[in-house]
């Protein structure tokens, strides 16, 4: 019991980590239905943002995930602008190509100006443990825990409570009868963009710190199981991302746990597959029936 | 329809020249070893390029599961030659690959292949790593190291056969009632079926022909490459057939043969700048998308360029 209690702890701050990310990938599908491969490697420049705030600036953990967030938010509406905007109204697949011609790009530009190896970490937080009755949390992993949480409250506020929030969610139902209503449509879904990468900043800075080592190829997995992550949960809904991070790195650190960890990747992507045949539409999203 | 006509002939005619040059070239040292890996990757780089091409251009149904069906191939291939290290053997494995791949196509395509673009992407994409994992895993395969001294039976006139043969199957497939059914479920698919096309069926059949010509490019690449690891068919190797297709034309044959030889040529140069030739391919597929959303050739074979009629394709009339 304690042993599957503690694999719980681990599983959900590996899935709030997940769910950072899913998030933003359900909010740029849910406004311009496209699924933003790039949005992975995002996270992987927001991993590489932070490393240098504090490697070479000496900045605090705190510094540093906002310096993160906003160069991935920069960075989100750049890649909007130039890649996807010509391309608003082509086929869905020309879309789809471009954003994975984005992704292998950022990839492999970090590769080309900081090298392919592996960089370590710094150590910006305390690794004292706390033990409850035989289950061990350690101070990372509480840090991962409630920004989480507190990012997905705001991300709440702002989509339920702010007028750029209300334009968020009319031009995702229908962006011409938005636009008649005198709403921005482009600043909505560059607004959507930023938010989305900050997220994706926010849990690079926290992976660096959890798993201690960063790559430019750590985007691409990280990436796809927060998209099975969001799709789980129903595409274009926010708490349903956050559902879906959490049940994928619980059932990621459930398979490595008590299975084989050579097969927890397999493992999420067999249930993606189970997913998209018994419920396509995820947990919380919506039945849309095709017209002709 | 008459098969042996004039411009069947002068077709064969042209293959047989080319390959006899390209045969004495390499008998003569001409074309020394370097030069043979760059001929060997074009060729298996054809038949991926064209086999997916028949899923992605010509069907509509965006796969980025190729390689997971190249490994399969691959893998099949490797292990029955091992065993039996002859022709036959070598035969053997490259028909025994080649159907493993279909029929695993046909087993995941059926489920998979009701989901539509972007759902169809990620479920063929989420295949192909977990038949890699399960590569990972076997005890047969030996797990991440690979299989080693896998003995070399392709050399040019194989890899030649059976190139031209993928292309001129594909093509006819093509030309066939159940090519035509595929190129309708590309154009609409809701119409196609409203016409009382099966379009679950077609699906399935072009995935599954995709998949058997996959598994004969991967097991081509098995037997000329000597070793194989599960790593060498991740996700980077689909997105690099994805590229050739993309680049030559989503439903383009001729294309894909070009983009093929091009970009082997390009690797052969770029060989030791890995950072710099994938940059270069993915500035190539944004800018291609922006620019030519439909690859460089459309849709159009090279005979439509040219003015006059080899036995690609014919054009459509498309009414837009």
């Amino acid at each position: 019991m304690d042993q599957f209690l503690q694999q719980m702890v681990n599983g959900i701050s590996l899935g709030s980590i997940y769910a950072l990310i899913a998030l933003g990938y359900t909010m740029v599908y849910g406004i311009i239905k496209l699924i933003n491969f790039a949005h992975g490697d995002v996270y992987m420049i927001g991993a590489y943002v932070g490393f240098a705030a504090t490697t070479y600036a000496n900045l605090g953990f705190f510094a540093a995930m906002v310096i993160s967030m906003a160069s991935c938010a920069v960075l989100g509406v750049i890649i909007e602008r130039i890649a996807y905007k010509p391309l608003r109204t082509s086929t869905r697949i020309a879309v789809l190509i471009t954003a994975i011609g984005v992704s292998l790009l950022l990839e492999y530009v970090m590769m080309f100006f900081v090298g392919a190896e592996v960089k370590s970490y710094p150590a910006l937080l305390s690794k004292q443990i706390f033990e409850f009755s035989g289950v061990r949390i350690n101070m990372q992993q509480i840090y991962i825990i409630v920004t989480a949480l507190a990012l997905m409250i705001l991300l709440q506020y702002i989509v339920h409570f702010t007028k750029t929030g209300k334009a968020m969610r009319a031009v995702s139902i229908d962006p011409d009868a938005a636009q008649l209503m005198g709403i921005k449509v482009d600043k909505t879904i560059s607004v959507t963009f930023a938010i989305g990468s900050a997220f994706a900043g926010a849990a690079g800075v926290l992976v660096g710190i959890y798993y201690n080592s960063i790559n430019p190829l750590m985007g691409i997995m990280p990436g796809l199981k927060a998209f099975v992550a969001a799709v789980f949960g129903g595409i274009g809904s926010i708490p349903g991302a956050m559902i879906g991070g959490l049940s994928i790195g619980v059932l990621e650190t459930l398979v490595s746990g008590y299975g084989n960890s050579m097969y927890r990747d397999a493992a999420v992507f067999a249930f993606l597959i189970l997913i998209l045949i018994l419920k396509p539409t995820g947990l919380l999203g919506k039945n849309v029936r095709e017209k002709v | 329809m008459k098969v042996l006509t004039k411009k069947n002939l002068m077709i064969l005619g042209a293959i047989l020249v080319s390959f006899l040059i390209v045969q004495v070239l390499i008998m003569t040292g001409i074309l020394n070893s370097f030069y043979e890996i760059t001929l060997a990757m074009i060729c298996i780089n054809i038949i991926l390029a064209v086999s997916l091409n028949l899923v992605t251009g010509f069907t509509g149904q965006f796969s980025l599961g190729h390689a997971g069906f190249m490994s399969i191939g691959a893998y099949v291939c490797a292990i029955i030659n091992m065993q039996m290290q002859s022709t036959a053997g070598f035969l053997l494995g490259i028909f025994g690959g080649a159907l493993v791949a279909a029929a695993v196509g046909v087993l995941i395509g059926i489920p998979t292949l009701r989901l539509k673009g972007d759902y169809l992407a990620i479920a063929t994409l989420g295949m192909a790593e977990i038949i890699r994992v399960l590569f990972l895993n076997m005890e047969i395969t030996n797990g991440a190291a690979g299989l080693n001294g896998i003995p070399r039976f392709t050399n040019w006139p194989w890899l030649c056969l059976f190139t031209v043969a993928t292309v001129v199957l594909i093509n006819n497939f093509l030309r066939s009632s159940p090519g035509r059914a595929c190129i309708s479920i590309r154009e609409d698919e809701i119409a196609a079926e409203s016409m009382g096309i099966n379009t679950t069926k077609y699906k399935v059949m072009a995935f599954a022909l995709g998949a058997f010509f996959a598994g004969i490019g991967g097991a081509l690449y098995s037997s000329y490459f000597y070793f194989i690891k599960p790593d060498l068919f991740g996700f980077l190797k689909s997105i690099d057939i994805l590229v050739i297709v993309v680049l030559g034309g989503l439903g383009s044959l001729t294309g894909s043969i070009f983009a093929a030889i091009l970009l082997a040529i390009l690797t052969t140069f770029l060989q030791s700048f890995t950072a710099v030739r994938m940059i270069l391919y993915a500035a190539l597929l944004v800018v291609i998308m922006i620019f030519r959303p439909k690859g460089l050739m459309g849709s159009t074979e090279i005979n439509d360029l040219l003015g006059f009629r080899l036995p690609f394709g014919k054009k459509e009339e498309r009414i837009e």
